[in-house]
């Protein structure tokens, strides 16, 4: 859509919906898999169907489509929320969806190239802004207009290549690259300000020169208007701190740690689904 | 074989020439341009060249990055960091999906001498092989440098080139009658098969001068091409002599010696001595006396030869 249209209500309300539909194949999938990683796919799930069902141009029938808008899901363990909106999108069936993470299935454990819509392996973490970094220039150096998207966790901020990253896409004046954080302030091993803080964190990517937006990462007229926003500006890269909820949308799974990488059990299954059926 | 050259200078010269019809050739360093000789190409094509700092890590995800919008693109630093630093980050950004990126290192091995261990890369053919997907290439001289940098650049997929710092004598004598890809036959022998790699292989050859005023015939292989590997070249030379001799510029734990001595064993077990550096950091010092102190001379070759060939069964 054009930057300054404006987003009416049966827009965002059919976006929610698609979200919803997101969450809810993410817990079919996880469940069948037996394994992954519910509360970070849970956290971008709007983000996510923001970027595949409004922003981005793409075209599921064509994946290597030259004029698409790149992707780069830099946080790969949440590849539920991704797989789910590539095959919601059509770029294959929706009941590959419950071979996630088995033999010969196109869903590996992190994305990978096998999989249709995906540019790059990502998974081991901190690598995902220097690619969409690389990505950014070489469509430049095409002439390309398409846009650059890479979605970070925050807990990988904790990495070096980041930062390496950080001070590189500024210092090309990388306007076409769009970078959104997933603060949902969880990584494994608890609160990431325990971990290794992160804050102050949006007077870091200030300084680091980026274009800096704070948001309600589940607000899917925020996060349309904000990156829309943020496309106008051409010379410099723009990056969002989308806050959010690990696990949001069940109940029992948000702000939870131990969901990180854990599937749910048979009742805690249908609980869950009950709950998303419920809201959607 | 006559004269030296300085196989980092060939690749400087080799892309810049390239540069001039390969618009999709994209160059990456890591603030060692004049080094790795990588600057020539960014005075050349600056639009082309981007010097990302000392960002290794960066640098190899940028690269990754811009190989999936089609370009062909060079990375390049010191071994040590261009290996050593992102074995990661080639590994999942570049060798898992099969990225077109062609890693190409100087100042590998115990070359860089003085700078000593931190800057003494003897582990990236480790590395490097242990990697699916990856091409792995040491080319001998810079006739050899140049024929590889060429060819690879027109093949996609990952690539890692090894280069050293020093000058080296030359093997070849025009890039025409180089072979890429195979266990090369640069001395026919009936004795004893030396296989070498990179700066070795002038030396075996040297080594095989001597061996020759003896009486004894020893054949050099030059083994380049080190990923995917000629199994069945060097299975042929094993037959042919019954015993071999590996040299190389590297950790000799796991490195060509230990290829072809795995190759060997499973398809036609002879004798194998290696010639390398022995599972050892080195230190600071002159490149010619620590290349003496590591046993990385002919003389070891020539000795090695004589041993071997009292091994044969």
């Amino acid at each position: 859509m054009k930057a300054n249209e404006s987003l009416d209500d049966l827009t965002i309300n059919n976006l929610k919906k698609k979200a919803n539909m997101i969450r809810k194949d993410i817990i079919e999938m996880i469940y069948s898999a037996k394994s992954g990683h519910p509360g970070g796919s849970l956290s971008s799930a709007d983000i996510v169907t923001s970027l595949y069902f409004h922003i981005m141009n793409h075209d599921p029938k064509n994946p290597s489509w030259i004029e698409r808008d790149r992707f780069i899901l830099s946080k790969g363990h949440a590849c539920p929320s991704l797989y789910a909106a590539l095959a919601e999108s059509g770029y294959f069936d929706v009941s590959e969806l419950k071979n996630l993470r088995k033999p010969e299935c196109l869903l590996q454990g992190h994305p990978c190239t096998k999989t249709p819509g995906i540019e790059i392996s990502t998974g081991s973490l901190g690598q995902g802004l220097s690619i969409s970094t690389g990505i950014a220039l070489g469509l430049r150096l095409d002439g390309s207009s398409s846009r650059v998207f890479v979605l970070l966790g925050d807990g990988e901020l904790q990495s070096g290549q980041v930062w390496e990253a950080m001070m590189a896409a500024p210092k090309f004046k990388l306007g076409n690259l769009t970078a959104i954080i997933d603060r949902n302030m969880l990584q494994i091993d608890g609160s990431t300000e325990k971990v290794m803080a992160l804050e102050p964190l949006k007077e870091k990517l200030k300084a680091f020169n980026w274009q800096v937006y704070e948001i309600d990462g589940h607000n899917i007229r925020e996060i349309i208007e904000t990156i829309n926003e943020g496309l106008k500006i051409t010379d410099k890269p723009k990056i969002i701190i989308a806050h959010t909820i690990k696990g949001k949308g069940v109940s029992f799974m948000e702000n939870n740690v131990s969901f990180h990488g854990k599937s749910p059990t048979d009742e805690e299954y249908k609980i869950a689904m009950k709950e998303l059926e419920a809201s959607s | 074989m006559s004269g030296f050259g300085v196989p980092r200078d060939a690749y400087g010269e080799v892309l810049s020439e390239l540069g001039e019809t390969r618009k999709d050739l994209v160059v990456l360093d890591a603030d060692l341009s004049s080094s790795t000789k990588t600057s020539s190409f960014g005075k050349k094509f600056p639009d082309r060249f981007f010097n990302i700092g000392i960002a290794e890590q960066n640098m190899i995800g940028i690269a990754a990055g811009l190989a999936t919008t089609g370009k062909t693109v060079f990375a390049s630093s010191f071994a040590m960091f261009a290996v050593g630093r992102v074995y990661d980050q080639i590994r999942q950004s570049v060798a898992y999906p099969k990225m077109n990126v062609k890693i190409v290192a100087t100042h590998a091995g115990i070359t860089v001498g003085e700078d000593g261990v931190s800057h003494q890369m003897i582990e990236d053919i480790s590395l490097m092989c242990a990697l699916p997907n990856m091409k792995v290439m040491v080319p001998s001289d810079t006739f050899e440098t140049k024929k590889t940098i060429r060819e690879i650049s027109k093949e996609k997929g990952p690539t890692y080139v090894r280069l050293g710092r020093s000058k080296v004598p030359n093997v070849f004598e025009n890039e025409d009658e180089i072979k890429l890809g195979k266990a090369t036959t640069l001395m026919e022998g009936d004795d004893v098969t030396i296989m070498a790699s990179g700066v070795m292989v002038s030396k075996s050859l040297e080594a095989s001068q001597k061996l020759k005023s003896e009486g004894i015939s020893a054949g050099v292989v030059n083994l380049s091409t080190l990923k995917p590997i000629d199994r069945q070249g060097i299975i042929n030379s094993a037959k042919k002599t019954g015993c071999v001799v590996t040299a190389e510029e590297h950790n000799v734990y796991i490195g060509m010696g230990a290829l072809v001595s795995s190759i060997l064993s499973e398809e036609y077990p002879v004798p194998v001595l290696r010639c390398g550096i022995k599972d050892t950091f080195a230190q600071s010092g002159d490149y010619e006396l620590l290349m003496q102190l590591y046993n990385l001379t002919s003389e070891e070759i020539y000795k090695l030869s004589k041993n071997v060939i009292t091994m044969k069964r």
